[in-house]
């Protein structure tokens, strides 16, 4: 199976010699402590070495580190481009620190075909920004009737099956798409809501949507789904990676999965680790998300959660949609936020500069994380590494300001919120694919 | 001046808080809600005329946006402008742009371009006056949005209560029972918010099916499933429309049940405060929610509320144009 660097990034152009000078490193094995960090032929070459380089940065005071991987991004490629498309949803992600993504089926066509596969690859490869690894529909056309054809899909580069935006509601489904990606050594993601339980819900189901009068979504949908997915992961021997859990009743299901040795994963994102029910006072559809915010009791659990390692990694769930969806009603508007470019800083700063969680545990909940997930090399500063790397700014503090994001999708729940963290430029295969 | 027209006295709003909007009952003091229902009594009188029209809100332009239909609270909100004088835009969503999928806020920018100076909403989602008032520089009336809120009608219920129960001497002690269908219910909400505010006790009971528990979690408000319970003293007993599609939701399993064990009729109205009022914000499924014949008798005071909603709304939109200057 390709992992992300094993595929070709940024055309033939040979990659320059470059180095990070007086860069603070840290990878998955430890601080290492101030070197200038080397990188040649979109590699690590090494620390402190002699010679000349093309690019040469001043990374003094900065933290160096592998860039970050997201398990679960919507760049809206193919058919959907007015919401974000490759050139602004890859810039985006090098903006917001992250190497490598994996991108949602959910498009219009779906990604259901070997040949849109190969298509957003080969297109990502020639943009240089980010890497991309597409994930592929499990069903069909999103329809949950007829399994994609899984070893073609990942002939043409996918690395992931995925229904993801819609539950799988048929479970004989589930279980045939399981045992079929597990012989092909595929991660079949879940989004994992039961979707007679939630019904037409816009907002968690609890006092402030009963207060509101907003239709809402009960955490019980997700805890039930996340049960069946979890039980077919059990059954089937499939890696089953449950995304974006929100609540703690779905968390404790995974838990408990877990405990028993079922192969299964989980992620959280940025917003479900940071916002509550309780902006909906505001009804700003901005704050429409699936599955939706819960309860602050919810959210104290999910960060104790990442403490405790029961979660895998963060998964930011970036989901961009045009301002003027955005400025429908709030039963009207569509579901997700853009947040890619702000996920490091936010949780750096509302979690680690909270003393919440220890920074090593943050990075690896975006690097070696994602990647055991997805069952990629543990990112790491060696020399012969791929040269996927981040410059973390952990010291100036900067508003977030949705109106220079490079995602399409210019608001932002945290707009306005003074953030530290931000990364200052991000190297993709020893390119500069993001400079502040 | 109109002739026959007297000027009106409204020293009771001046000395009540400024509000922009009425988007919800949320931050209104007990103070600016009676001076409200106190406005509303010097515009009945205005609406026993033989002229029916003060000048009053001259030169000030009054827009209905009505993205969900309802001719009778529309109609209620446009006398109520054209009694004081204003002139009025009508807005209504069928068969216009918003169901080819315009956004809200476009929709309003569009309309706002005609510059009225406050805007009568009426939308089937909670919370879309909200995200007008952000829009706008005029000010916001919610005539109701999704189950969320609907003020003006809490205000005419509490008006036709003040006005007709016997001997009324206050809110403080007084029982409201609310029976129906109060998962969907603005009216529900809306009036929570009021009689609590005023100092009355709400007793909402339904099947546990229509009635949100976490209701019953507010000060002054109780639950109940057994509408005998919720009877029992009750000054004011307000039946809610139960919709038919309710059966198919798997809500409710037969209106016969329904009718059964949660209809308000006369045997039950016995447990109630023996001067008790009937109430319903209409429209009535005659027979269903509340007994026909009950809904003839000199206690039910429904076509009272009909009334009342146009001196209500007079009030609102003078208050929130005039009274906060």
């Amino acid at each position: 199976m390709p992992t992300p660097h094993t595929v070709p990034h940024g055309g033939d152009a040979p990659t320059p010699r470059s180095v990070l000078r007086g860069a603070h490193l840290i990878d998955g094995r430890g601080d290492h402590g101030v070197h200038d960090l080397w990188l040649a032929d979109g590699r690590i070459e090494g620390f402190d070495l002699d010679g000349e380089a093309v690019l040469e940065l001043d990374a003094s005071g900065l933290l160096v580190t592998p860039a970050f991987i997201d398990p679960h991004v919507h760049l809206r490629v193919p058919g959907q481009e007015e919401k974000e498309d490759l050139t602004s949803g890859l810039a985006a992600a090098a903006a917001g620190g992250y190497g490598t993504v994996v991108s949602m089926a959910n498009t219009d066509p779906v990604v259901d075909d070997a040949a849109i596969v190969r298509a957003l690859a080969e297109e990502a490869a020639r943009l240089a920004l980010t890497r991309l690894r597409p994930a592929a529909a499990l069903s069909v056309g999103l329809a949950g009737e007829r399994l994609a054809d899984y070893a073609a899909l990942q002939a043409a580069g996918a690395v992931m099956i995925t229904d993801d935006g819609i539950p799988v509601a048929d479970s004989h489904l589930q279980r045939r798409a399981c045992e079929y990606a597990r012989e092909l050594g595929l991660v079949v993601q879940t989004h994992s809501e039961d979707p007679s339980l939630r019904q037409d819900g816009v907002m968690h189901e609890g006092r402030v949507s009963q207060r509101l009068g907003l239709p809402g979504n009960p955490a019980e949908a997700e805890a039930i789904m996340i049960f069946r997915d979890c039980e077919v992961a059990r059954m089937t021997g499939a890696r089953v990676h449950i995304a974006h859990v929100s609540s703690e009743r779905g968390l404790r299901v995974v838990e408990w999965f877990k405990q028993q040795g079922a192969p299964v994963t989980c992620e959280v994102t940025p917003h479900h680790l940071t916002l509550s029910d309780a902006v909906w006072e505001r009804f700003d559809p901005v704050f429409k998300v699936a599955p939706p915010l819960r309860e602050a009791g919810d959210v104290t659990f999910l960060r104790d959660a990442l403490r405790r390692g029961v979660v895998d990694c963060i998964g930011t769930d970036h989901a961009p949609h045009t301002r003027a969806e955005k400025d429908r009603d709030v039963l009207a508007a569509p579901f997700g936020l853009p947040n890619i470019e702000v996920a490091f800083p936010l949780l750096y700063s509302e979690l680690v500069l909270a003393g919440e969680l220890e920074l090593p545990t943050l990075l690896d909940l975006m690097q070696g994380g994602p990647a055991r997930v997805m069952g990629w090399p543990e990112p790491t500063l060696e020399p012969g590494a791929p040269a996927d790397v981040v410059l973390l700014d952990l010291a100036t503090e900067r508003p977030v300001d949705p109106a220079s994001f490079k995602s399409k999708a210019r608001f932002s729940p945290w707009q306005g919120a003074t953030l530290r963290g931000w990364p200052e430029a991000t190297l993709v295969a020893g390119r500069l694919a993001f400079r502040r | 001046m109109i002739p026959g027209s007297t000027p009106i006295d409204l020293k009771a709003t001046e000395s009540s808080p400024r509000h922009r909007h009425l988007l919800d009952l949320d931050g209104w003091s007990r103070a600016a809600l009676l001076a409200l229902l106190d406005t509303t009594d010097v515009m009945a009188q205005v609406m026993q005329r033989t002229i029916k029209k003060v000048p009053a809100l001259q030169g000030f332009t009054v827009g209905t946006l009505f993205y969900e239909d309802s001719t009778r609270t529309r109609l209620s909100f446009e006398r109520a402008a054209r009694a004081q004088s204003a002139d009025v835009i009508s807005f209504a969503a069928g068969g216009s742009s918003v169901s080819k999928g315009e956004s809200l806020k476009d929709t309003l920018r569009t309309i706002d371009a005609m510059q009225a100076d406050l805007y009568v909403v009426r939308h089937s989602a909670a919370g879309a006056p909200h995200q007008i008032a952000r829009w706008t520089d005029a000010a916001v009336v919610n005539a109701g949005d999704g189950r969320r809120a609907h003020p003006t009608q809490a205000l005419l219920d509490a008006y036709t209560f003040r006005q007709r129960f016997p001997g009324f001497d206050g809110f403080e002690g007084t029982r409201l029972a609310i029976v129906g269908d109060v998962l969907h219910s603005r009216v529900a909400r809306s009036n929570v918010a009021l009689w609590t505010a005023l100092g009355a006790e709400v007793v909402l009971c339904g099947p546990r099916t229509l009635l949100p528990s976490e209701l019953g979690e507010q000060p002054g408000v109780s639950l109940t499933h057994r509408v005998e319970e919720a009877l029992e003293g009750a000054q004011a007993v307000m039946a809610l429309r139960l919709q038919r599609e309710r059966m198919n939701s798997g809500l409710l399993p037969s209106l016969a049940e329904y009718r059964q064990r949660y209809q308000v009729n006369r045997e039950r109205m016995r447990l109630a405060h023996p001067e008790a009022l009937v109430m319903h914000p209409g429209p009535m499924n005659r027979d269903v929610e509340l007994e026909g014949v009950l809904a003839d008798e000199p206690r039910s005071v429904i076509e009272a509320q009909v009334a009342n909603g146009v001196p209500v709304r007079m009030a609102v939109l003078y208050t929130l144009l005039v009274g906060s200057r």
